[in-house]
């Protein structure tokens, strides 16, 4: 078999563009009343924080801009909202709960 | 299945609703792998649930708090409504995984099941290796045209997991079938060590590794990992006869996954039928809440009530749930035993030894799975 060597993993930065791939879904869980996220043999229960940022990531906005939109709402440095949306963002990327 | 649902945060005091349903639509499958899942006894076509039937399962199953449904079976596509069952998970807001041999799709078939709302498909393969494959699933071509029915999803842009029993007879492949999942595009691979129940525990012998290559296969795995980070995802399962300690078997027994079986029965996991004294409740007799909360078979071993020594004052009972049900009465003589994967147990020496013996010998015949039990059925 040939190698394969192609696919790559996805690095985000500040102009990348993050939304959901079609198989994973943000969805109201209204037995449990809370927002789940449902991914191929996965149920992932976001924090408020990761709720918020998952619904900007909407395959229009940046990640700079999905910083931008949250810093009223947090109150704190640009530039600290910016590195902690791009950790999470990485994470779910690396799990397949986001593509970018 | 192994790993139906993984919930990330704690559980709440209480009985939380559950968060899967394996539904068994059939045991009718054109595979024979010798490690399947299914019972030794499989159920008749004639005894199978109806559309409607399904329809309202999965009605009730949403609205007691499942979020994912498992379409298995034996093989899921021998249903010719399959379509209108996925069709109804998705109006119930269901999220949809087919489990799936795939020989006996076309491609037609699986662009009408993704036109219906499916939202994810496991085709599982039995080597990387085509003729050991086909050997193995007694099903001649039956690997190449998995591979066809994996490039279709790709095409379809049907997200896409390669399921992989491992056992002796392939684990040699695993380099081949991590650069499978790779060539093929899945999103995710399951690198599953055979877990010996049922068909499993018929073919032992034939089938367990040495401790040598099960550890050769988590270095394997873990390097795969490092390599493809946020390319594939990889899941591994070991076998509980090497390990120290119990898998949380189902998350804990009527803590979070329900399996239906083809003519109805409600079941705490997939082999709960081989533990003497349960009783399973149908779904053409009671609601499927009621069953869940109050049926004898999932109240026999849900909590730690049950539970005896070294289970009952262990740190990890909460943790583990005392490991698997099945495996303690097929190993130990008794359901309400530790699991023997767990070196608490007594019995894990012995459970260790019978490994360590039968994975040093000659593999034996295997018994395919038939839709009788072969002669000496346990």
């Amino acid at each position: 078999m040939s190698k394969v060597s192609d696919p790559q993993r996805a690095l985000i930065a500040a102009t990348s563009v993050p939304s959901l791939p079609r198989h994973v879904k943000l969805r109201h869980d209204a037995a449990r009343n809370r927002w789940t996220i449902l991914a191929p043999e996965r149920v992932l229960t976001p924090d408020a924080i990761a709720l918020d940022i998952l619904r900007l990531c909407d395959g229009k906005r940046s990640v700079e801009e999905i910083a931008d939109a949250l810093v009223d709402q947090y109150a704190a440095p640009k530039e600290r909202i910016l590195s902690d949306v791009t950790n999470l963002l990485q994470d779910l990327a690396d799990k397949g709960v986001i593509t970018a | 299945m192994s790993e139906a649902a993984r919930l990330e945060h704690e559980p709440a005091a209480g009985l939380e609703p559950p968060l899967g349903l394996l539904a068994e639509l059939t045991h009718r499958c054109p595979l024979q792998c010798p490690y399947c899942s299914n019972p030794l006894s499989l159920e008749r076509v004639n005894a199978e649930l109806s559309t409607e039937a399904w329809s309202d399962v999965l009605a009730q199953a949403a609205e007691l708090g499942v979020l994912q449904l498992h379409l298995s079976g034996g093989e899921p596509t021998v249903r010719r409504d399959l379509a209108q069952i996925v069709a109804q998970a998705a109006r119930v807001g269901l999220y949809t995984n087919l489990i799936t041999a795939g020989v006996l799709l076309t491609r037609e078939r699986l662009e009408d099941l993704v036109a219906n709302g499916l939202d994810h498909v496991q085709i599982s393969i039995q080597d990387s290796n085509p003729g050991n494959a086909d050997r193995i699933a007694q099903y001649a071509g039956g690997h190449g045209k998995k591979l066809e029915v994996a490039r279709w999803a790709k095409d379809l842009n049907l997200p896409l997991t390669l399921n992989a029993p491992i056992h002796r007879q392939n684990i040699d492949s695993l380099p081949g079938i991590i650069e499978l999942a790779l060539l093929l595009g899945a999103q995710r691979l399951e690198v599953a060590h055979v877990q010996y129940y049922g068909w499993a525990l018929q073919n032992r012998q034939a089938l367990m590794p040495t401790r040598a290559q099960v550890l050769a296969s988590a270095e394997r795995v873990a390097e795969a990992r490092a390599r493809l980070k946020g390319v594939l995802v990889i899941d591994f399962v070991v076998p509980d006869y090497y390990a120290r300690r119990p898998k949380p078997c189902m998350g804990g027994w009527g803590r979070g996954i329900i399996t239906i079986t083809p003519s109805g029965k409600v079941l705490p996991c997939h082999a709960a039928q081989t533990i003497e004294g349960l009783h399973f409740e149908n779904v053409r007799e009671r609601s499927l809440p009621e069953i869940w909360q109050h049926s004898q078979a999932f109240t026999a071993f849900r909590g730690t009530d049950w539970m005896r020594e070294p289970c009952r004052s262990c740190e990890f009972r909460e943790l583990d749930w005392g490991g698997c049900r099945c495996q303690a009465l097929a190993f130990t003589g008794a359901a309400a035993n530790a699991d023997p994967a767990c070196e608490k147990s007594p019995h894990h020496a012995a459970f260790t030894e019978v490994a360590h013996r039968e994975s040093q010998a000659p593999p034996e015949a295997f018994a395919f799975r038939r839709p009788s039990p072969p002669p000496g059925a346990r």
